[in-house]
């Protein structure tokens, strides 16, 4: 609040009450703040909704309300130059012990926090551990079965916070003939896995917007297992780092550890 | 600089999916699913997700259009209920209510169809009712 009467931001993305559902709202004045809720159970793409308005209004400073997983997107976006530093601040909140258990999130809070208390990290991979003990064809079984659930909703895409390409390959005309099938499965999620394998922050806002209960987070998660045993990369944590798969290199890196 | 969502229901099936119109400085930009709603629980399909694209399509009718002479003309919504008004009362009283048919839509809400079926049997008088969905 003091953000906005100091003229500091000159609005605020969080949060509102309407109708007793919390969803996303631009807070302008000081006095609707009132209506702001931090709400556990609902989470919005709010980082990707921060770019639509950003882009409209590039000179406004704009504030946004940021849980742990918000500000790992909100880095990946500034590292993918899809916001400008200098133009946003983040607002940190904690998430509860609750929320964090139910999310198996390894960082449930911002790096910077207004109020409350850290919720505990949770370390929880038997979601993975359990895959990996399959046999390689019965794990190839357990995803084709998956997939085949798959309504092609674009649901994964559209609210993935570090999903940002203005010419999704998914839908890129001169790939996929419009007006006919999207992709087939498996390479509709094996592609898009592949793009997120450097940025995807696990927030499991994919796994959620699945109308048919893919465990796609699960495939996310072994990905970015992978890319951090690979490369010991993990998205969303340092801005200054680019992510291994961004750039070609000059032919001199070499792979951490057994590697090559 | 404006930014709100707007509380609504799809309009594409008879599920009744809970959607927010993402609405940026009066204009309608986007659409998010409602992740409390009973119904889709933070779901939705690929129309529910494109639910805004035909706002602003060029093809969208937004006036009422009486067809005179084989050409469909602008006519305003007073001009057009007297129309059906007067058609359908001629037709009840020459030929019977069962001599008319109602095909309501699949874009409807459950209430804007039950509303349609009553005023059929109701006010019309038969039961001729069905549904584009059937069709």
């Amino acid at each position: 609040m003091r953000m906005l009467e100091g003229k500091e931001v000159s609005a605020i993305l969080g949060l509102r009450l309407n109708h007793g559902h919390p969803v996303p709202f631009l807070f302008t004045k000081a006095e609707d703040l009132k209506d702001w809720v931090a709400d556990e159970a609902n989470r919005y793409p709010l980082t990707k909704i921060l770019i639509r308005i950003a882009k409209k209004h590039p000179e406004e400073v704009i504030g946004i309300v940021v849980r742990g997983c918000e500000e790992r997107s909100l880095v990946e976006l500034l590292k993918n130059f899809q916001l400008h530093k200098e133009k946003v601040k983040a607002i940190g909140i904690v998430c509860g012990q609750e929320l964090a258990n139910r999310c198996r999130c390894d960082r449930p809070f911002p790096s910077q926090v207004e109020e409350g208390e850290l919720a505990k990290p949770v370390e929880e991979f038997s979601d993975i551990d359990e895959i990996e003990k399959l046999p390689e064809e019965e794990r190839f079984h357990f995803w084709m079965r998956q997939f085949g659930k798959c309504i092609k909703c674009y649901g994964c895409r559209n609210i993935c916070p570090a999903c940002f390409c203005p010419t999704c390959t998914l839908e890129d005309p001169n790939l996929i003939k419009p007006g006919g099938m999207p992709p087939e499965i498996p390479i509709f999620h094996l592609h898009k896995a592949y793009h997120m394998a450097d940025r995807c922050i696990d927030c499991g806002l994919c796994e959620e917007a699945c109308p048919m209960g893919i465990p796609v987070r699960r495939l996310y998660r072994k990905l970015k297992k992978s890319v951090k045993d690979l490369f010991g990369y993990i998205p969303g944590e340092k801005e200054e780092e680019k992510g291994p798969l961004e750039f070609l290199g000059d032919g001199t890196y070499e792979l951490p550890g057994t590697g090559r | 600089m404006k930014y709100e969502t707007i509380l609504t229901t799809c309009t594409y099936c008879g599920c009744g999916c809970g959607l927010l119109l993402e609405v940026l400085d009066g204009q309608v930009v986007g659409t998010l699913p409602l992740k409390d709603h009973a119904i889709n629980q933070g779901g939705l399909c690929i129309k529910g997700w494109n639910a805004h694209e035909f706002i602003y399509d060029e093809g969208r009718l937004k006036k009422p259009l009486l067809r005179k002479d084989g050409f469909l003309n602008d006519v305003s919504w007073e001009q057009a209920f007297e129309e059906v008004a007067t058609h359908l009362k001629k037709i009840k009283e020459e030929n019977g209510p069962d001599s008319i048919a109602g095909l309501t839509s699949a874009r409807c809400t459950n209430e804007e169809n039950y509303v349609f079926q009553k005023w059929m049997r109701a006010v019309i008088g038969t039961n001729n009712v069905d549904h584009c969905a059937r069709l």
